[in-house]
């Protein structure tokens, strides 16, 4: 029998580079929502910790290895990069790996591309590496994470992975336009 | 004219070639329109708005009044570019606007010569009957007549930009006193914008010829940009205007970005900022303002100060045998400066009695200029002093009126300004904009030094606001002359009707129009604003406000603080729409959805209609077919006698998890699903708190504490938001756990005798599924969901995979169900199915209908509680009165349209008499001929009944039989084979 061929939300689209900065489809992850279950959080956090990894403060991400569990609101974060073993009754948990598209910006315009798509504050000082906020990408809702002096990632529904690309391009396109004139 | 030696901006080893009118010319990099025009001795640029009078350039800023052109490329054209803002790039062409068929011989200044019957109120007076003529007549006529530039009607389709910033310290303007502040502010550590108008920065540091710190003005600028522009904490913003004050110290500014050089496909034209700031310095500076003299628009009559700018910044000068005319100290320094550039000085005209005349050219104290001669170009003026008149020839008059501060921003959250008696002038009042400290000349400091030292007390108070230490510094020496001022609004001049006196250059406002207005009884300034339209034009008044209200408070009697100011609203200066919803055309509009059988569908030729943000395949059509209906009819067939597949992934999925899951579900639903067994799918109805219906769709038990529920595509987002909000407001400490699963799978509905065939083929191990039962499964390895579910009225199942897989299976099924004489159907299909089977959508449930209404009441279980089970009991909710759910046949076979409404035969189709109306129709190729589902007045009881169905706008009317909305299959049996 034939196997079920899988397709990224933007279908393996290469990446690009404008201004020196690259946008590109961040390879397929395993995503699962983890929302802690009343009464459980202590059991929950000695969980998280054979990941290496404690529940994030609102706004914020953690990292260990492969792992990444980042804030997405209320009572819920998005464990990134690995299977939930031993979180089940701890946390309701949810696969969200395909709903997901992830667009990564990086290079020396990635922070003037977003602040031409998002509104809050992405100045280093504010919106340091480590840091992940629920933002409005345009008109889309995203989950923006800063992962590098240089780099953001940003997920988007899969369904609006394509706007989403096309925002980040257009701004970048400007951006390149603009440094063509000096 | 051009002057040796002068022009600072001004590259003259960059020349450059531009058309104006047709006329080619040349300037060069660095000039802006009006001071290439002016070096290429071209006096007359524009038409005034209302008499068509000859007008030349006025200012040498944004404040322009006059100097409005047409920017041509190529096919687009943008109106009101000012020509004193413009910068000169090779290519560039322009043309002059509100005149015909010339420039020079512009038929509507007859309007002129009709002037003494057109002042203020003409208008509203000469126009008033018959009155069905304004709008057909009148009113087109006469904006034929006035107005400004034209649009090409072609779609703006360059790029502009959006772009938001954050910053510690806001400094608006970088003249004097916003350099002093963005460097002390700089050197604390503070994240710093500067943003100014111009395209070098240094505001009057570029026109001045005085020294600062012992350099020369310009220079301590550059010294101070090089400075701020090797920090890594500064960002500097030229040619960026702050256009608007809002809350929260958020500013709106517009960047001309690509509009200085020749227009390049990717490069914006213009980027609106909102720029957030902790603490803002307003370091706007002053506009000089006229006097109102007769004939005081001629062209080559300016305000001192731009001839100065001119000069010292373009090395142009409008004319050669200059006169001044002013009321303060400033016009002699530019006097000064123009004898110092080589210019004649004619003679300068000071109003004021007793002041120095000791100057190398004549200084005539206590004069007024009372008329001045020339058409297209001032020739000579004629001054009155002491009772005697002379007449001075001159090509060019500087006019000074005085200063006022740019206190624009100030107002912009309600605050209004102060009069200030000292300087003459209103200055921004305290407080008027949280955050916001006015500095410098805006605030009413006029000589360089109180500028430097200010801009530096602000930069102070707004590092001590910020917890930051204020570094230590002092402001540069500087010139410090005071500036004295005796307050000269309008001359008396020999009156006549062609002698006016100009106030708002812009809008063709005379001293005449206000005493007109305040004779008339328009003693206030809101009133005399609107009667005589002054401040009302693009310049928004900045030349002539103070002015205006001057002359008001005169003819009233009053002082001016007691006459009070009309207000300044955003923007400071105009802002292309365009930049403001820079992406948001055609497509950009709205984020688009896309399944992930989007190509697949394209590839089989589907027609996308947009559902919401999604897009979905309309039909799927066949060689052969040539209309959408033949499709949908092959495709209906398709379901009811083989197999079907549809992608129905835009549903909306949510996952619900928690010991109080199923006691949630019983309290957001009509329904009971407690009892709903594990395994099994029920279907639900949702109310709203009022009681009507929110929406509907199937929840699966997926788990004893674990739920899937499906909402309608249209209301995804808001049944999400509903049960947030029910679960924050009122079920607070409830475990439970929701989040969104709609993109996480790819849904297929999989319908038709032959459905179960087609899937045995690809479920592993295919379950027995009873009718609303659901399983996990798996699909070619990949683990699924199974749900035996149908909105066809077929035997129905919904197949969902993770959605990397959605395209894959998509076209797996498709080409299965080909084989099986099934295929892939749309949603013209998939509606008439499901009229056929007397389901319903949101057509149906569209806000304003009960349970009782589509016949579902008994849904609303008595035995608990649910939002909007109080509500829907309410009088008039429920009852005969209501318009109930039915299905319509017509009695010939005939076409019926949604919208249409039902009347009793024999009654009038008028709107007394309405019965309801028609929701959703399809021509059923099952039951054969048209069906409708409609709400008519307890229609329940009225199965049976013929009525008449009255379409107005089509022009339908036909008798239809009133029966059960479920056509096809009323007892379920194909459903549960």
């Amino acid at each position: 029998m034939p196997d079920l061929i899988a397709t990224s939300p933007l279908d393996g689209r290469a990446p690009l580079e404008r201004a020196g900065t690259s946008l590109s489809e961040a390879p397929f992850r395993r995503i699962t929502s983890v929302a802690p279950v009343t009464g459980q959080e202590k059991a929950l956090a000695k969980a998280l910790k054979s990941f290496g990894l404690v529940f994030p403060a609102p706004n914020r991400f953690v990292e260990a290895a492969e792992a990444r569990l980042v804030w997405t609101g209320r009572d819920q974060a998005f464990l990134i990069g690995a299977v939930p073993e031993g979180l089940a009754g701890l946390a309701a948990l949810s696969d969200q790996s395909d709903g997901w598209a992830t667009l990564v910006l990086a290079g020396p315009m990635a922070e003037a591309a977003l602040a031409r798509i998002v509104p809050i504050d992405i100045r280093a000082a504010a919106f340091a590496p480590g840091h992940a906020a629920r933002v409005p990408f345009n008109h889309m809702s995203s989950v923006l994470l800063r992962t590098g002096a240089d780099r953001f990632e940003v997920m988007v529904f899969r369904s609006m992975a394509r706007t989403a690309w096309h925002e980040a391009e257009t701004a970048l396109t400007a951006l390149a336009a603009r440094g063509a004139l000096n | 004219m051009r002057l040796d030696g002068k022009g600072l901006l001004i590259d003259r080893s960059a020349p450059l070639r531009f058309r104006f009118d047709g006329e080619e010319y040349r300037g060069f990099r660095g000039d802006t329109l009006a001071s290439a025009l002016m070096a290429n001795g071209v006096k007359l640029v524009g038409r005034s708005f209302k008499y068509h009078r000859p007008r030349g350039i006025l200012t040498a800023g944004s404040e322009e009044p006059n100097a409005m052109v047409e920017v041509l490329e190529g096919a687009q054209q943008t109106p009101n570019v000012r020509a004193t803002v413009q910068e000169l790039y090779d290519g560039l062409a322009a043309q002059s606007q509100n005149r015909w068929p010339s420039l020079r011989f512009d038929a509507l200044s007859v309007n002129d010569l009709a002037a003494p019957f057109l002042s203020a109120g003409f208008y509203y007076k000469t126009f008033m009957w018959p009155r069905a003529f304004w709008e057909r007549l009148y009113e087109p006529a006469i904006r034929r007549a006035a107005g400004l530039g034209s649009l090409s009607g072609v779609k703006d389709a360059a790029a502009y930009e959006q772009a938001w910033a954050h910053c510690d310290v806001l400094v608006i303007g970088a003249g004097p006193t916003g350099l002093m502040a963005a460097l002390a502010a700089a050197r604390a550590g503070a994240d710093v914008i500067l943003a100014d108008e111009g395209a070098r920065m240094g505001g009057q540091c570029l026109s001045d010829s005085g020294q600062i710190g012992g350099l020369a003005a310009p220079d301590w600028a550059g010294s101070v940009l090089a400075e701020l522009a090797g920090l890594p904490n500064v960002r500097l913003m030229p040619r960026t205007t702050v256009t608007g004050a809002y809350d929260d110290g958020t500013y709106g500014a517009l960047e001309r970005v690509g509009l200085h050089v020749s227009p390049a496909p990717d490069l914006p034209r213009e980027c609106f900022w909102r720029i957030v700031a902790r603490r803002t310095i307003l370091a706007s500076g002053a506009l000089e303002r006229s006097i109102a003299f007769p004939n005081n628009d001629r062209p080559c009559i300016l305000m001192a100060g731009a001839i100065r700018t001119y000069v010292n910044r373009y090395g142009v000068a409008p004319g050669q045998r200059v006169t001044l005319f002013a009321n303060n100290d400033h016009a002699r320094q530019t006097a000064r400066d123009l004898a110092a550039a080589g210019l004649t000085i004619a003679a300068v005209i000071d109003s004021r009695e007793g002041v120095p005349t000791d100057e190398p050219f004549p200084v005539h104290a206590g004069a007024r200029v009372i008329d001045t001669q020339g058409r297209h170009g001032v020739t000579g003026i004629t001054v009155r002093k002491a009772g005697t008149e002379f007449r001075i020839e001159t090509d060019c008059l500087g006019v000074s009126g005085g200063w006022n501060p740019t206190l624009h921003l100030t107002c912009h959250l309600n605050g209004r300004p102060v009069w200030d008696e000292r300087i003459a002038a209103f200055l921004p009042a305290e407080g008027a904009v949280p955050g916001l400290i006015p500095a410098g000349s805006a605030a009413g400091r006029f000589d360089t030094a109180a500028c430097l030292h200010d801009g530096l007390a602000a930069a102070g108070a707004a590092l001590a606001a910020l917890g930051r230490a204020v570094p230590d510094m002092a402001a540069p020496e500087a010139e410090a002359a005071p500036y004295a001022i005796e307050p000269l609004w309008q001359v008396a001049g020999r009156t006549g009707p062609w002698r006016r006196s100009w106030l708002d250059f812009a809008n063709d406002v005379t001293v005449k129009d206000v005493k007109l207005s305040a004779q008339e009884g328009y003693v206030s300034v809101e009133h005399m604003k609107r009667y005589t339209t002054q401040g009302m034009a693009p310049d928004q008044g900045k030349n002539s406000n103070v002015g205006a209200l001057a002359v008001l408070a005169d003819a009233t009697g009053r002082g001016i603080p007691q006459t009070g100011t009309t207000t300044f609203r955003p923007p400071f200066s105009p802002v292309s729409i365009a930049a403001m919803g820079s992406g948001g055309r055609a497509a950009g509009f709205a984020p688009q959805r896309f399944m992930t059988s989007d190509q697949a569908s394209r590839d089989r030729g589907a027609p996308m209609i947009e559902a919401g943000l999604w897009y979905r395949p309309s039909y799927f059509p066949r060689p052969g077919e040539t209309t959408w209906e033949q499709a949908c009819d092959r495709e209906v067939r398709m379901v009811r006698g083989a197999v079907g597949v549809a992608d129905v992934s835009t549903l909306g999925k949510i996952d619900l998890q928690g010991v109080d899951a199923a006691r949630f579900l019983d309290f957001v639903y009509a329904n009971t699903f407690s009892t709903l067994p594990v395994g099994r799918v029920r279907y639900g109805l949702m109310l709203r708190e009022d009681g009507m219906v929110l929406d509907d769709g199937t929840t699966a038990r997926l788990g004893e504490h674990h739920f899937l529920m499906t909402t309608t595509t249209a209301a995804a987002g808001l049944v999400m938001r509903h049960l947030d909000f029910v679960q924050q407001a009122f079920c607070a400490g409830w475990d439970l756990r929701m989040i969104s699963v709609t993109e996480t799978w790819a849904q297929f509905a999989v319908a038709g005798p032959r459905a179960r065939d087609l899937l045995r083929g690809m479920v592993d191990d295919m379950p027995a599924l009873p009718f609303m039962g659901c399983a996990p499964v798996t699909v070619m390895g990949v683990a699924a969901r199974l749900f035996r579910i149908s909105f066809s009225g077929e035997e129905g199942y919904e197949i969902a995979v993770p959605a990397r897989y959605g395209a894959a299976l998509f076209r797996d099924l498709v080409a299965r169900a080909e084989t099986l004489g099934g295929g892939a159907y749309g949603m013209e299909a998939l509606n008439v199915l499901r009229i056929e089977k007397g389901f319903i959508t949101h057509a149906e449930i569209h806000g304003r209908v009960t349970a009782f209404d589509i016949g579902l009441e008994k849904m609303v279980s008595a035995k608990k509680d649910c939002i909007g089970q109080a509500a829907a009991r309410r009088p008039g909710l429920v009852g005969p009165e209501r318009e109930q759910l039915v299905g319509l046949r017509p009695v010939a076979d005939t076409r019926i349209t949604a919208g249409a409404h039902l009347f009793r035969q024999g009654d009038a189709a008028v709107r007394v008499n309405d019965q309801g109306y028609v929701t959703s129709v399809g021509l059923s190729p099952t039951v054969g001929g048209w069906l409708g589902l409609a709400f008519l007045k307890n229609g329940r009881a009225r199965h049976g009944e013929t009525v008449r169905l009255v379409d107005h706008l089509r022009g339908l009317d036909v008798p239809c039989l009133v029966c059960d909305p479920v056509f096809h299959d009323p007892e379920g049996e194909k459903l549960r084979a």
